[in-house]
C-alpha cells in the first residue's frame, strides 16, 4: 500500500522534472515585450515563423500595454520592446534603457461606437466627434491602462481641449484593461471606444458596434522597435535581439508585415524607411 | 489557434490545444506535488507540537488560504524579475516560474486543511497512541497514514485552486505562445479577442479535465479501500 503511494509520488516528481526539459532546449530565443494590438491582431503569428525559419531564433512575445511593456524592458525582463507610443519610446531611449529606436510600421486608430450613434459622430473628424460625445454625455470606454492606445486617446482629448480623464464625468469609463476587453465592454454598454484598426478587424464580438470615424491623419499610429540596452542589463541577448530588429526593418521583414491580411484587409503598413 | 469552436479543436486533435492542456496539467500537478511536500509536514508539525505563538500561526495559515492569485503573481514576479533578488536565475516568463507561483498559492491551503484534519485525528487517537508508548515519528506516520483519504481530498482542493487561477500564471508566465500559455490564460486571451464561443468551449474543456483528475483520485481511493487489508 505504502509502496503504491510512493510510486504515485515518484510519478508526480517525474512529471515535475519534465518541466525543465523544454526550458533548456529553447536556448536560441529572445523575449520581446510588445503590445496586445500586435498579438491579438495575429501579426506575430504570421511574421514570427518566417523569422524563425530564416534565423532559427525563437521569439517569445509577452503582450502587454505599451506602458507595462516598457516597464518590463526597463526591469531587464525582455530583450527587445516593440510598441507604439513614440514619446514614451524616445524617453525610454533617452534615459538609457534602450539602445536605439527604429520606426517599423504604422496602422491607424478608429473610433468605434454603437450603430445607433447617440452623439451623432459618424463622418466627423476625430476632434469634433470627441466634442460631440462630450456634449451629449454619451458613454465612452477608455482603456485606462497606460497603453499606447490609451496614450493616443488622451492626446486626442487634449487636442480637442477636453479633459474627461481629469474631471471623470460618469459617462467616461476607464476600465484598465486591454483592447479586446475594452471592445467587449463597449459592446455591452453601447459605448464609444477608440481602437486600433488591427484589433478591430480581427475582433469577433462586434455585434452592435461599427466604425464611425476613420481616416483622420491624427489617428495615425506609429510602431517602433528598440533593443534593451546591454549596458544596463548585461544578460540581454543583443546579437539575437539586433538580428530580429534588422530583419523587421529589412525589405524581407517589411514585406512580411505588408502581406499580413485579415479578410482581405491589410492591417499594418511598413514604413521603416520613411517613418518617424 | 484558428477555430470557431473548442469542439472542433478537440475533434481534429489540434496540436496547439493538446500542448496547452499538457502544460496546464504539468504546471498544476507539479505545483500540487511541491505544495504537498511542504504543506503536509508543515500541517502535521503545527497540529502535533506546542510552541509559543501557535494560535497566531494557525490563524495566519488559515487566512493565507484566501491569498489572491494576482498578489502571489506580483510577489513572485518581483522576486524573479531581472531587477529582483532572484533575477540572475532568469526564471521569469518560464513554466518553472508558474510552478513556483502556484506552489506559493496553494501551500497554505494544504497546510491549513491538513493541520485541521491531523489535529482532529490526534484528539481521537491520543489515548491509544499514548498507551502504546510510541515515539513522535511513529505517531506522525500513523496519523498521516490513517488520514490519507482526507489528505488526498485536501490535495485535490489545492489542485483545483491552482488549475483554476489565471492571475498568477498570467503575470509570471507572460502567456507566451507555445511556451507558457495554459488553459486559463488562453481563455482570458480568447475572451479579449471577442472569441466568446471558443473561450467558453475551452472553459468546458478545463472543467472536464479537473473533473477527470478528481474522478481518477476517487477511483484510486475506491480501489485501495477494496484492497485494503
Amino acid at each position: 500500500m505504502r509502496v503504491r503511494f510512493l510510486a504515485f509520488a515518484a510519478a508526480a516528481l517525474a512529471a515535475a522534472s519534465l518541466m525543465t526539459a523544454p526550458a533548456v532546449a529553447q536556448d536560441k530565443s529572445i523575449i520581446v515585450s510588445s503590445t496586445t494590438s500586435t498579438q491579438d491582431s495575429g501579426l506575430f503569428g504570421y511574421i514570427l515563423p518566417k523569422f524563425k525559419e530564416k534565423t532559427g531564433i525563437d521569439v517569445k512575445v509577452v503582450a502587454q500595454g505599451t506602458g507595462q511593456a516598457l516597464d518590463t524592458a526597463r526591469r531587464g525582463d525582455a530583450d527587445v520592446v516593440f510598441v507604439h507610443a513614440k514619446a514614451q519610446e524616445e524617453k525610454f531611449v533617452a534615459e538609457g534603457w534602450g539602445v536605439k529606436r527604429y520606426p517599423v510600421m504604422y496602422n491607424d486608430f478608429v473610433l468605434i461606437g454603437p450603430k445607433s450613434d447617440p452623439a451623432k459622430v459618424k463622418g466627423k473628424d476625430i476632434l469634433s466627434a470627441l466634442k460631440a460625445i462630450h456634449d451629449a454625455g454619451a458613454p465612452f470606454v477608455s482603456r485606462g491602462d497606460k497603453s499606447g492606445t490609451h496614450a493616443a486617446e488622451l492626446r486626442l482629448w487634449k487636442e480637442a481641449e477636453l479633459d474627461p480623464a481629469g474631471s471623470k464625468p460618469s459617462w467616461y469609463r476607464e476600465i484598465g484593461q486591454g483592447m479586446g476587453a475594452a471592445l467587449n465592454t463597449a459592446n455591452a454598454m453601447g459605448a464609444y471606444v477608440l481602437a486600433d484598426r488591427g484589433t478591430w478587424i480581427s475582433f469577433k464580438n462586434k455585434e452592435q458596434l461599427e466604425i464611425l470615424v476613420e481616416g483622420d491623419e491624427r489617428l495615425f499610429n506609429q510602431y517602433g522597435v528598440i533593443l534593451v540596452n546591454p549596458e544596463k542589463h548585461p544578460h540581454v541577448k543583443k546579437e539575437y535581439g539586433q538580428q530580429f530588429i534588422d530583419w523587421l526593418i529589412s525589405d524581407e521583414g517589411q514585406q512580411a508585415i505588408a502581406e499580413y491580411k485579415i479578410e482581405g484587409q491589410q492591417l499594418f503598413f511598413p514604413n521603416a524607411k520613411s517613418g518617424s | 489557434m484558428e477555430a470557431s469552436s473548442a469542439l472542433e479543436l478537440i475533434l481534429t486533435g489540434d496540436a496547439t490545444l493538446f500542448a496547452i492542456v499538457r502544460l496546464s496539467l504539468l504546471v498544476t500537478l507539479s505545483a500540487t506535488f511541491f505544495a504537498a511536500l511542504i504543506g503536509l509536514p508543515l500541517g502535521a508539525i503545527v497540529a502535533l507540537t506546542n510552541f509559543p505563538g501557535r494560535h497566531a500561526v494557525i490563524v495566519v495559515l488559515n487566512g493565507l488560504m484566501g491569498l489572491p492569485p494576482v498578489v502571489v503573481g506580483l510577489l513572485v514576479f518581483l522576486l524573479l524579475s531581472r531587477s529582483g533578488p532572484l533575477g540572475p536565475l532568469g526564471l521569469l516568463f518560464t513554466p518553472t516560474a508558474m510552478v513556483i507561483a502556484q506552489t506559493v498559492l496553494i501551500t497554505p491551503i494544504i497546510a491549513a486543511l491538513s493541520r485541521q484534519v491531523i489535529e482532529d485525528l490526534w484528539t481521537e487517537y491520543r489515548e491509544e497512541l499514548m498507551a502504546m508508548e510510541v515515539g513522535p515519528l511513529t505517531r506522525v506516520k500513523t496519523l498521516l497514514w490513517d488520514a490519507r483519504y482526507s489528505l488526498v481530498t485536501i490535495l485535490l482542493a489545492g489542485f483545483g485552486r491552482a488549475a483554476a487561477e489565471v492571475g498568477a500564471v498570467m503575470i509570471v508566465g507572460g502567456n507566451i505562445e507555445n511556451f507558457t500559455r495554459v488553459m486559463t490564460t488562453t481563455i482570458a486571451l480568447e475572451t479579449s479577442k471577442g472569441n466568446l464561443p471558443l473561450a467558453i468551449g475551452l472553459g468546458m474543456v478545463l472543467i472536464t479535465l479537473i473533473i477527470f483528475v478528481n474522478a481518477l483520485a476517487w477511483a484510486v481511493r475506491r480501489w485501495s479501500e477494496a484492497h485494503a487489508g
